[in-house]
């Protein structure tokens, strides 16, 4: 048998092995063709390789746009309250002056392509996935994505080796970085993005009630009491004016992980549970009565939305766990469709 | 909107107040954890800080044959050189800070007594501020600290800030705390 034959056989049978192959099948022939002419001599995992590379650099490429994207670019429902807080401030005041300099900001950052804050924060990914899904190939390509986006500028050398001080310079290394992935039902991936500085990071907070202090009993008053105290306490810093995610309940970790997933949250939307809705509400609109305003210069807007979620506790536990997240509300997200390319932008 | 125009004069800082939105014109140092530091273990800074403004913010420079440009200079959190800030006021005379969130009262015992204010540049505002300057006039320390934590000769045009430590003992941020606590017990 001649050589050529022995090759036709292998392709054959390796095609047929091939879930793509199998649905695609008038693809199939002209595979098989090119295969014949151009790689005669190749083994068949040379075939395969090139087939993987080739789904995979589109997944690195949705990602690295969705980096781009998330770092330059304020989806719409963020724009659309800036916009409304920007309006509400007293013409002549600092709080309005604020606001203008973040909307030009907002503006100048997408013109440019640039990000909009230099400081492009901690990498978080939310991954929803069908049954079938290697976690491991998928962080495997973001890492690549991050490393190339982190060369293009998209995003700043941001991350530190925590004992040494050392800039890894690539933005990996140890929870960076963060990956969170969920299965879900539908038969195609999610990927969600946000990019959380260190400013606002920094004022988030975890409280334990009963909080004597404070007077917080564990009961829904207690857990308006300590968001009000967090809200008291961040002030300007967490350069506000800023959205919080909170999750009522859960242990200590389970808690601030929800209070971040609270975030990926649309603004316009409000909580299912109507008693957690009024309270997203009353939130709002107490701490724009407090005075904060933007960067804490005092002013009508402290704060321009919270998301509300909940967690069961133990019966000894009852965490209230606060993210602020920053005017620079930097999170979007894409559905995958064929070879891993953006089908689709969820904000 | 005040204008402060280089070189700056102490009288001119005198005259603000808390509140005061002002555009900055002339010439700024960036300056920050490693640089205060440094300076507060008693070595001299390579570059006389007379009369000059030292800004809290680690840049993104680009580096193009011999030029540098910045493309994002957002301010950093200022509070962590409070434990510094009014030796450099006292021992290098500088009239001006600028950075973000504010700072403490040792900070604000400093700038009454040696006659400096604290301005409040937007925080995250990183495209709009690096398009106010318009060149990097020079570096120094950049090798022995790295680039973000380098002081960078900068000039400046109309720089937006808004004085919130003044130099008569007033501070906005103190105020603005205050009175949002006392709203706070009233909403309770
Ligand atoms: S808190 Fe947000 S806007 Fe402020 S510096 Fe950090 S990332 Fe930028």
């Amino acid at each position: 048998m001649s050589k050529k034959k022995v090759a036709k056989k292998k392709t054959t049978k390796k095609i047929t092995t091939k879930k793509i192959a199998k649905k695609k099948a008038p693809k199939k022939r002209t595979k098989k063709k090119a295969f014949r002419k151009v790689t005669k001599k190749s083994t068949k995992k040379n075939v395969i390789r090139k087939k993987v590379n080739k789904q995979k650099d589109l997944l690195q490429d949705s990602i690295i746009e969705l980096i781009r994207q998330t770092s330059t670019i304020l989806p719409g429902d963020i724009q659309k309250v800036i916009l409304e807080a920007l309006e509400r401030e007293k013409e002549g005041t600092t709080a309005k002056y604020a606001m203008s300099i973040i909307d030009a900001n907002i503006k100048l950052a997408k013109s440019k392509s640039q990000p909009m804050c230099q400081d492009t924060g901690t990498i978080l990914f939310f991954i929803s996935h069908p049954a079938e899904f290697s976690e491991l190939a998928f962080m495997k390509t973001a890492n690549k994505a991050v490393v190339l986006a982190t060369k293009k500028g998209y995003l700043r050398q941001n991350s530190v080796d925590t004992l040494t001080g050392a800039n890894t310079t690539m933005n990996l290394g140890p929870g960076h970085p963060s990956f969170h992935f969920h299965e879900h039902k539908k038969k195609t991936i999610e990927v969600r993005l946000m990019l959380k500085g260190g400013g606002c990071e920094n004022v988030g907070a975890q409280y334990a009630l009963p909080n004597v202090s404070l007077d917080a009993g564990r009961d829904l008053d207690g857990v308006r009491k300590v968001i009000l105290d967090a809200i008291i306490k961040a002030q300007g810093k967490g350069c506000g004016p800023g959205v919080l995610g909170i999750c009522i309940g859960g242990d200590r970790g389970a808690g601030y992980i929800d209070s971040k997933e609270q975030l990926l949250r649309h603004l316009d939307d409000s909580s299912p549970n109507n008693t957690l809705a009024d309270l997203e509400r009353d939130i709002v609109n107490t701490a724009n009565k407090l005075g904060i305003g933007p960067m804490g210069f005092g002013g009508k807007t402290t704060l321009l939305a919270c998301k509300i979620g909940v967690l069961n506790r133990l019966p000894a536990s009852y965490f209230v766990s606060i993210s602020y997240m920053c005017w620079a509300y930097r999170r979007q997200g894409i559905t995958l469709g064929s070879h891993n390319k953006i089908s689709k932008w969820l904000y | 909107m005040k204008k402060l125009n280089f070189p700056f004069k102490r009288e001119e800082i005198r005259a603000l107040k808390v509140g005061d939105m002002v555009l900055i014109s002339g010439k700024m140092f960036t300056g920050r954890d490693a640089i205060h530091k440094y300076l507060h273990d008693g070595n001299m800074p390579p570059v006389s800080l007379q009369d000059q403004i030292i800004y809290h913010c680690g840049p993104v420079v680009l580096e193009e044959k011999n030029n540098y440009r910045v493309i994002a200079a957002g301010p950093t959190t200022s509070i962590r050189e409070e434990p510094y800030q009014w030796e450099v006021m006292r021992d290098h005379g500088i009239l001006g800070v600028i950075g973000k969130g504010g700072m403490g009262p040792k900070t604000l015992e400093g700038c009454a007594k040696y006659g400096c204010v604290y301005f409040h540049a937007i925080g995250g505002a990183a495209q709009v501020l690096a398009e106010k300057i318009k060149s990097v006039d020079n570096v120094y320390l950049k090798e022995k600290f790295g680039s973000p934590e380098a002081i960078w000769e900068l000039t400046v045009e109309e720089f937006p800030v808004v004085v919130t430590m003044d130099s008569h003992g007033n501070s906005l941020h103190e105020k603005v705390q205050a009175k949002s606590e006392a709203n706070l017990k009233e909403l309770l």
